[in-house]
């Protein structure tokens, strides 16, 4: 096949589509105002942000005054996660966080913080297909627990938590239940007049809105504490002039994005084309769960290679992907999802994940399931790993050396 | 995080890269857990490296480094080849991201693990040290 672009990295970012573009860009040009002022420019804005917001409520079953509009998912989870917690700690005594071990940093580095301010923070394991441990978490929640996050769907591995499930857990003990749904938001449908969530956040440049923009849902009765104390904005709960281009690129975005939901059964044909045909490659292993999994999700770890030289070689090929090796980050360790599953260190350093949506076509799936197996095969040829065509054995792997971290 | 193109460059076509079967000496270092392997092949006559061969798992400035460090010793004496530093192999690549450093590291130490090998299969003592002189501070 001739070489193509193949943008396959759709976890990390989307682009932002055109009927977004045309969505906001009124709210550069005509309404520029800001929504708390009197006048006409006011009132224009602040119709924009009424129906920004109405629409987003109607895009997830919920209603327009428990949307809150924030600067990205990650201050969407750690308001959730710090005002949740600081609420139930000063009005019920509550100082318990349980949360799981492959939640994204945006909740796990809130967690730490709160652990900080004297909280005690369970974080429950997963199994090895990444879904909870629902025997664990169900030990962990008691009546001094404040707040239950668990993500609805895991950023790396794709794989879905049963939030309904761990919802009743958290509601049976009196605590709240907070999900990071940043990943699931436009990939699966989600109704929250069911899902019995009491916050929910979500981000808009996953589902091809700008960076910059999220979103929290808030269920009508449930209080926190706030994160951003300001003027009156956000029906008094989030602080700032509200950024009206931004809340309506993310209603236009998640609309949309409601509305393809049923072009996700091909979204899914496609990645198990991928799955099938890479997990076919030898000493390869599927990360996550064959099926319980989002819909454009596909990671997958090859023995005896590194992520990073594979990254170098499939953008040179056209295609973007990313890994969960630590080669990719400033970090020693590998991601912290893959070692939660438990495969072992050296295969994390050799995943790759290949997250794919709607606009991917079956002529980027043939492309990507030509292009990877050759650079396996071309960087186990130089592994000292490898040696005909199988993994040779090593001794036992000791500690890394630290002292070569970089600051 | 964006790499010259002189380490793009080795990445991409990587000097000296395979397995030598009549080599004399072999090193290796680093471990599959951190995610980098270097291993070192020599043919040494009179104390010349003769050919130098390199197999490695790790990133794309591992791959980088591996090869250039064999570039800088093909030839050399043994004794020319120990006084190979990271930051030579860093230079000579037109520099690496601060991150990537310690690969530079892990070159120079598989050089020095595969002389090593070189003197003890020789019944030679071995005189140098066998990690880098790079300390912390000169990150």
């Amino acid at each position: 096949m001739d070489k193509r672009f193949v943008y396959a990295d759709n976890a990390a970012t989307t682009p932002v589509s055109q009927a977004v573009v045309d969505a906001m860009m009124p709210c550069f040009t005509d309404a520029w105002g800001n929504p708390s002022s009197i006048h006409q420019k006011g009132r224009q804005a602040a119709e924009l942000l009424r129906g920004a917001r109405q629409s987003v409520a109607q895009s997830l079953g919920c209603r327009a005054e428990e949307i809150y509009f924030t600067s990205s998912g990650s201050e969407a989870d750690s308001w959730a996660v710090k005002g949740a917690a600081f609420y139930m700690r000063r009005r019920l005594g509550r100082r318990r966080i349980v949360t799981s071990t492959i939640e994204h940093h945006a909740v796990l580095n809130a967690c730490a913080a709160l652990e900080r301010e004297g909280f005690e923070v369970i974080r429950v394991g997963v199994d090895e297909m990444g879904c909870v441990r629902m025997d664990e978490l169900a030990a962990a929640v008691n009546t001094d627990t404040a707040l239950v996050a668990v993500m609805y769907a895991n950023n790396e591995i794709g794989t879905l938590q049963p939030v309904a499930q761990i919802a009743r857990i958290a509601h049976e003990a009196g605590a709240l239940m907070f999900t990071d749904a940043v990943q699931a938001v436009g990939a699966v449908p989600i109704n929250l007049e069911s899902l019995p969530v009491d916050m929910l956040s979500l981000s808009g440049h996953k589902i091809h809105a700008p960076k910059g923009v999220g979103a929290l849902f808030i269920r009508r009765g449930v209080s926190i504490d706030n994160l951003i104390d300001g003027g009156g904005q956000e029906r008094r709960r989030r602080g700032g002039t509200e950024n009206v281009a931004f809340a309506v690129a993310l209603a236009r975005a998640l609309a949309d994005a409601v509305e393809a939901l049923p072009d996700m059964e091909r979204v899914v044909e496609l990645r198990d084309r991928l799955i099938r045909s890479l997990c076919a490659i030898p000493y390869s292993r599927l990360n996550g769960d064959p099926h319980n999994r989002l819909p454009g999700n596909c990671n997958i770890s090859f023995s005896c290679i590194e992520g990073e030289s594979m990254l170098l070689w499939l953008d040179m090929a056209g295609i973007c992907a990313s890994t969960g090796s630590a080669c990719s980050s400033d970090s020693l360790d590998p991601s912290h999802v893959l070692l939660a599953i438990g495969v072992p260190h050296e295969q994390a350093h050799g995943s790759l994940r290949l997250s794919i949506s709607h606009e991917t076509t079956e002529e980027d799936v043939s492309y990507i399931l030509e292009q990877v197996p050759a650079i396996v095969e071309r960087l186990r040829a130089m592994s000292p790993l490898w040696e005909n065509g199988h993994p040779v054995q090593t001794k036992q792997e000791t500690e890394c050396k630290v002292k070569y971290a970089i600051q | 995080m964006q790499y010259s193109d002189k380490v793009m460059e080795h990445f991409t076509h990587p000097r000296n890269v395979g397995e030598m079967p009549d080599a004399d000496a072999s090193g290796t270092v680093g471990n599959a857990k951190c995610g980098d392997i270097m291993q070192i092949f020599l043919k040494v006559e009179n104390d010349v490296i003769v050919d130098v061969s390199f197999k490695t798992f790790g990133c794309g400035a591992a791959i980088a480094t591996s090869s250039m460090a064999t570039e800088l010793i093909k030839g050399k004496t043994l004794k020319e080849a120990l006084q190979l530093t990271n930051r030579a192999v860093v230079e000579a690549l037109e520099g690496l991201p601060p991150v990537k450093i310690h690969c530079s590291v892990l070159a120079e130490e598989a050089i020095r693990s595969a002389i090593a090998d070189y003197y003890r299969k020789n019944g030679r003592e071995i005189d140098f040290p066998l990690e880098s002189a790079l300390h912390e501070d000169e990150h």
